[in-house]
């Protein structure tokens, strides 16, 4: 009888030796970045600094996981951007503007994320438009329809919800603010989607040989518009928590959102060709550009250079994962 | 094998940073001295009675008295492109304008790109309007440079040309309608000078390094600074391009390395409601002077309470009034003076609730 066990399972640790290692290679830099702060710039190691690196982190966090989702289908998402916007300024009209309860503004900032994902989903499964194209779209569309609904006006949560603000910035657990804690939970959640249920397995799927999922008999269509609904989810999330920072709905901002997205799952080892990646790299990535970005502006490193740094790190560690991937083929 | 790899990409990232380091330690201040632009002309062109005026309380309007009736502008076009409409500033403005243009009987159309960074849309809205032939167009230049050549297509088709809020580096514009930033941004950096003893570390956050209002405003501040506190030392402008949470973010690194900051001042809308977040995120609420330009519920809040020591307001419903009626006078063939100065005005707990300031405030 032929024993098929022994291969299989060492085909199967390679596989995750290499997924592992580029989690570690993102690790490592990010650790080695903390270090080099620590000594080279002064008042950079601090708890109040390393703090504010992990409040910077959040929103970014966040819309890095939903887009890690995406990427891993081979997809891209360009609208999280100002579908973050779109969904604030939901969550500021139903709680602020009509007075609801705040749970109720919550809910509809996560199925105004949602909606936007489900549209983006559509565009792209049913209308066969390209991920890019579509969601391109997608990001005009949220980012008028923010500034329509909202008449162009912030919304501000300070005299209908003072506890919005109170909740997500209070700092119960190590003086880190609630919102750490949500973005973290969210990856957490993202974590278990992907490795333990159905849908990551068709996500990872989809991104290695959507023919072949096809052909399988998934209903690679409607699989297609959940996945990019989850990635909305995650953007009526990114939604609450950027507006609980600002305790406002600003219709203006949000366009740009997306690169630092995108750019952290890249930089964590997400594949934009799809087919492999993780959110714990995407979340590595997310503290990496934040721990960066700080890091350099700590130093007084005027604002030109730290966008040319920020920009080889990205081109650097997605290299790097190219001559990872070439060695291990 | 892979710790090779490894240790290149530490290598990398180290030596960027060390170089990033070494060409910072070259100055990053700004020019000396205003650059020269609308706003110069403004400060010199300004009557004396104005210059005598400005005080700490604040700068006087220009004489400029707009036309009381339309005239051959009657159901003519005026096209405004403004810089965006991501500050309640721009509401104001629109709101001003396209009420002096129902009032006279003008149609004016008011446009801007969704963010202050988008130069290139700015100019692709300049470039529609020009082609509908409207009888005169108010820009609001997010580069003060840009525009060069559609302002000579603007001239070559005699179409007039008001610059508002942010002067254009030109000839072209028959006038510009705008505050003097300069002497505004000195206001503020002499009370922040008194509030903090004309001694300690400032930072500045300013907007963008390209418009007018970017440069004038931070140069007005270091100026003042560097010329009248010695024992004032302003650290580095940082930029967060009007985007609250970018600023709250900026302002928080400034105060991790610079434990002794005694106050912050921010140059537009956007900057100042950053810092304020910063102070509430990091507990410095009341610690570090805070001074802000223009206004907006959350620094009518902050200076009501106390958290912001205060603020410089234009008179952003006078700027959108004043450049219809720059453009209906020009569309008449009035001659126009260079520049027209809307005034501004310091406010703080103590005069928030005065009438004239009342009247200039947005929400």
């Amino acid at each position: 009888m032929q024993t098929t066990s022994a291969p299989a399972r060492s085909r199967a640790q390679s596989l995750l030796a290499g997924e592992s290692i580029q989690r570690l290679l993102a690790l490592a830099a990010l650790v080695i970045l903390l270090v080099f702060f620590s000594i080279v710039v002064p008042h950079f190691a601090s708890t109040n600094n390393y703090i504010d690196i992990l409040t910077a982190t959040a929103v970014n966090g966040v819309l890095a996981t939903g887009v890690t989702f995406v990427i891993i289908t081979g997809g891209i998402d360009l609208s999280v951007g100002t579908g973050m916007t779109f969904t604030s300024v939901v969550m500021g009209i139903v709680s602020v503007n009509m007075g609801l309860p705040l749970p109720l503004g919550l809910l509809a900032a996560l199925a105004a994320g949602a909606l936007v994902g489900v549209i983006n989903g559509a565009l792209i499964a049913k209308a066969k438009l390209p991920p890019f194209i579509a969601t391109l779209g997608m990001l005009y569309v949220t980012l008028g329809m923010a500034q329509v609904i909202s008449d162009v006006h912030p919304i501000y949560f300070e005299g209908t919800q003072p506890s919005f603000q109170q909740f997500f910035m209070a700092k119960p657990v190590a003086g880190i603010p609630n919102i750490v804690w949500v973005m973290l939970g969210g990856a957490a959640i993202a974590w278990i989607l992907l490795n333990k249920t159905i849908l990551g397995r068709y996500t990872f799927a989809l991104g290695s040989n959507e023919e072949a999922t096809r052909l399988s008999g998934v209903n690679v269509d409607r699989w297609k518009i959940i996945i990019y609904a989850v990635d909305g989810l995650f953007i009526g999330l990114a939604g609450i928590v950027i507006a609980s920072r600002m305790n406002s709905a600003q219709p203006g901002l949000g366009m740009g959102y997306e690169l630092d997205a995108i750019a952290a799952a890249v930089i964590g080892g997400n594949s934009l060709s799809g087919g492999e990646g993780s959110v714990v790299g995407t979340i590595i990535g997310a503290f990496l550009i934040s721990t960066l970005r700080i890091g350099l502006s700590v130093a007084g490193i005027p604002d030109q250079w730290k966008s040319v740094i920020t920009g080889l790190v990205v081109i650097g560690a997605v290299w790097l994962d190219i001559l990872r991937r070439r060695s291990r083929a | 094998m892979k710790l090779t790899r490894l240790t290149s990409l530490a290598a990398g990232s180290m030596a960027l940073a060390l170089v990033a380091s070494a060409c910072s330690s070259s100055a990053t201040t700004a020019p000396a001295g205003a650059p020269a632009s609308a706003a110069a002309p403004a400060s010199a062109a300004a009557s004396a009675a104005a210059s005598a005026a400005a005080s700490a309380a604040g700068g006087a309007a220009s004489a400029y008295t707009g036309p009381t009736d339309a005239g051959t502008a009657k159901g003519k076009t005026i096209a405004i492109i403004s810089k965006g409409e991501q500050h309640q500033f721009w509401q104001a403005v629109k709101k001003g304008a396209l009420d002096e243009a129902a009032k006279l009987g003008v149609t004016a159309t008011y446009q801007g790109p969704a963010t202050e960074s988008e130069i290139d849309k700015q100019l692709t809205m300049l470039q529609t309007a020009l082609s509908n032939n409207p009888a005169a167009v108010c820009f609001a230049a997010l580069d003060s440079k840009a525009a060069g050549a559609l302002l000579q297509q603007a001239k070559d088709a005699n179409i007039p040309v008001i610059g508002f809020d942010s002067g254009v580096d030109s000839t072209i514009p028959v006038t510009t309608v705008a505050t003097d930033n300069t002497a505004a941004a000195a206001v503020a950096a002499d009370h922040m000078a008194s509030l903090i003893g004309n001694a300690g570390t400032v930072g500045v956050v300013v907007h963008d390094q390209t418009s007018q209002t970017g440069i004038t405003r931070r140069d007005g501040f270091l100026a003042q600074m560097a010329a009248k506190y010695p024992n004032i030392k302003v650290l580095p402008p940082q930029y967060g391009a009007g985007d609250a949470v970018k600023s709250a973010d900026i302002a928080k690194a400034m105060m991790t390395a610079n434990p002794d900051l005694k106050g912050f001042f921010g140059a537009n809308e956007g900057s100042i409601k950053g810092v304020l977040n910063a102070l509430k995120e990091t507990g410095n609420e009341g610690k570090i002077v805070a001074i802000g330009y223009d206004s907006g519920q959350q620094q009518i809040d902050a200076i009501t309470s106390g958290v912001e020591a205060g603020a410089i307001t234009q008179n952003p419903i006078g700027i959108g009034a004043k450049c219809v009626d720059a453009a209906i006078d020009a569309i008449n063939g009035k001659t126009l003076p260079k520049t027209i100065d809307t005034g501004f005005s310091w406010f703080d707990k103590t005069n928030i609730n005065n009438p004239e300031i009342q009247a200039v405030l947005y929400k």
